[in-house]
């Protein structure tokens, strides 16, 4: 019985692994006043750089730094297209998240004739064990930073009162630049998590909407990055009771229905964000544009 | 001018970075566009399937055209859409035995109405919670994939198939396909979308409740102002786009497979978004950048075959660059500022 606790509570762990560098990207963009719709995209990006210089190079290591690049690559895009160009930023990301399930199985084709998948990753190539205290050491850096640094004050008020940051001499959408930008590194790992880590190469569709449940991840913690990051344990744990669960079958014979455990995330979530389980405030910036002229 | 030329120069610059992605991969682009065309229209099964296609984009499309011209943002017409169609296709199988046209009339109307409820949703939410309904609706989404594979395993689960499905639906609840299209699933479901797309254009110009929601969609304060309840207009307009949304049922269920498949969608919903914002939230516009979008869906089949470095992902790549070309709206202030000064 130990030993299946065990490994539920290690389930636990690297399903959520992905989810906490997702939603701490997230948070990096939204705290900042940029919404971040994209991280579906930002997780599929940085999973297939990863897989593919993984491959190459036969580093884990530097795979893990290509998925972190790719999710910076789309990342700029997404910066481009809503801070400098003023894209919509739910339709900017939206559309983010289509290109990258479009453009990764056509560069997969490319590269490897196969539209489905990036051959298989031996062991070394592998980053299995790194992510998963990888994220909780990032968590607390960006508890750290937050709460104690000079950074963490900008980073706060550009989406809370961005006309003041500006009045202080700070300038706002170079704030919110690199915060969409760290955001993106940071979310690419979580991708290069998935690829390296829970599964052993890049196959389609792998993020499976877990950029949108880093999201509601994100939304249940309230914005702040450590209760968004056991919100992210709570939904792995779902995905880890879930998996066990399916085929279980009740003592009169009814199957368990593993559905109802799956969209408990996303229940609670709107629960949340309607006031029913605490108050939640987004940043109050949050999807404007700044510009001197006057806040819109 | 530079606002309605937008859209047409945007679609121009999304194809051209698409044809560029198809160079890198070392394939002809003019070769890549022959067989985009040729697929999407050359043939009556292709035009068929192309219409087959846009047929659902068209409902989607009104769906968050109408959320939008209220000011609201409808992210979930796939949960919408979902529920409807599961409905349409409950209702079919669990009353069999009924016959055209009252078969037809039950099942549609259940759609519409499991779509409105369904959608009502974030309306209510954002009017009594003040919650925002980009994040609710994206959640009701999941929630509704989740939901409608509970019903398809455990409740109206087709026994015949390997595959999760529901029962079918009685043979009175089927749409024929015209024949013209030999074979493909091109029905009465397109006029249908036509029609309501009309209807809805009308409803919103010249009916007093389209008014309010124009109203409030463009100056929220005036609209109060004027004795406009707010609340009230917020939860019809995400009702009525979630009726909308519901309709997909109609080609695809009653129109095509005759059951429900969970993930049937090819991205309606969110494909949805790009036709609304493409077609400028206008009807006209919306029924264009449908058909754009299914003959942009139906041509990339074909690449698999055809073409030797690209696959029939690169539809997606296409759509993503023109959503993303309509959406960048400062970089075309750039393009037409020196156009724009005299005015």
């Amino acid at each position: 019985m130990l030993s299946a606790g065990w490994q539920l509570a290690a389930a636990t762990l690297r399903g959520a692994a992905p989810l906490v560098y997702g939603t701490l990207g997230g948070w990096c963009a939204e705290r900042a006043g940029v919404v971040n719709l994209a991280l579906e995209g930002l997780l599929l990006s940085g999973a297939f750089a990863a897989a593919v210089v993984a491959h190459t190079t036969h580093s884990a290591w530097l795979g893990a730094l290509a998925g972190g690049l790719g999710g910076l690559a789309l990342a700029a895009v997404y910066g481009l297209l809503v801070l400098r160009w003023r894209a919509n930023q739910i339709v900017a990301g939206m559309g983010l998240n289509l290109l990258a399930a479009g453009l990764t199985p056509v560069l997969c084709k490319m590269l490897y004739d196969d539209t489905g998948r990036t051959p298989s990753l031996t062991l070394a190539e592998r980053w299995q064990v790194a992510p998963l205290y990888g994220c909780w050491l990032l968590v607390a850096v960006a508890w750290f930073v937050a709460r104690y640094t000079r950074w963490g004050l900008w980073h706060g008020f550009a989406g809370e009162q961005p006309a003041a940051l500006d009045a202080a001499g700070v300038g706002v959408n170079r704030v919110r630049w690199v915060a969409v930008l760290t955001g993106g590194v940071v979310a690419g790992w979580g991708g290069a998590a998935l690829s390296l880590g829970a599964s052993s190469c890049f196959s389609r569709d792998l993020a499976a909407g877990r950029g949108y449940m880093a999201l509601a991840a994100l939304i249940f913690g309230r914005w702040r990055p450590v209760p968004a990051a056991l919100a992210c344990l709570l939904f792995g744990f779902c995905e880890a009771a879930q998996d066990r669960l399916q085929g279980v079958r009740f003592g009169s014979g009814e199957p368990v229905p593993v559905q109802f455990i799956q969209i408990l995330p996303y229940v609670v979530t709107i629960l949340v964000l309607a006031g029913w389980a605490g108050a939640a405030r987004p940043p109050r910036a949050l999807g404007t544009v700044f510009s001197r002229e006057g806040n819109h | 001018m530079t606002n309605r030329l937008q859209p047409i120069f945007a679609v121009a610059v999304g194809l051209a970075l698409g044809l560029v992605v198809t160079a890198l991969a070392g394939e002809n682009p003019l070769h890549v566009l022959a067989v985009l065309a040729r697929g999407a229209f050359g043939t009556r099964y292709g035009l068929g399937l192309t219409l087959a296609y846009a047929t659902p984009l068209v409902f989607t499309g009104l769906s968050v055209a109408v959320a939008f011209r209220a000011g609201l943002f409808n992210v979930g017409a796939e949960g919408q859409l979902t529920m409807g169609a599961l409905a349409a296709a409950a209702v079919g199988a669990v009353w069999p035995g009924w016959g055209a046209p009252g078969a037809w009339l039950a099942a549609g109307t259940a759609a519409v109405a499991a779509g409105m409820a369904w959608g009502a949703v974030p309306g209510v939410l954002r009017a009594w919670r003040g919650s925002h309904e980009v994040i609710n609706t994206i959640m009701l989404n999941f929630i509704a994939a989740g939901l409608a594979n509970y019903v398809t395993m455990y409740v109206l689960r087709n026994p015949a198939s390997q595959n999760p499905e529901t029962r079918p639906v009685g043979p009175g609840y089927m749409l024929a396909p015209w024949a013209w299209f030999a074979g493909a699933p091109v029905g009465w479901g397109l006029p249908l979308a036509i029609g309501v797309a009309v209807a809805v254009g009308w409803w919103l110009e010249r009916s007093v409740t389209g008014l309010e929601l124009r109203a409030l969609g463009e100056n929220e304060p005036a609209a109060r102002a004027a004795g406009i309840n707010a609340g009230r207009v917020r939860v019809l307009a995400f009702a009525l786009a979630g009726g909308l949304a519901g309709l997909v049922a109609v080609p695809e269920v009653l129109g095509n497979t005759g059951r429900f498949r969970p993930a049937f969608s090819a991205q309606y919903g969110f494909l949805g978004i790009a036709v609304a914002l493409l077609g400028r939230n206008r009807p006209g516009g919306i029924l264009a950048a449908a058909l754009l979008f299914g003959a942009l869906q139906k041509g990339a089949t074909d690449l698999d075959m055809e073409t030797d470095h690209v696959t029939r992902e690169l539809a997606l790549v296409f759509q993503a660059l023109i959503i993303l070309a309509v959406a960048a709206e400062g970089a075309w202030e750039m393009v037409f500022r020196r156009r724009a000064r005299p005015c």
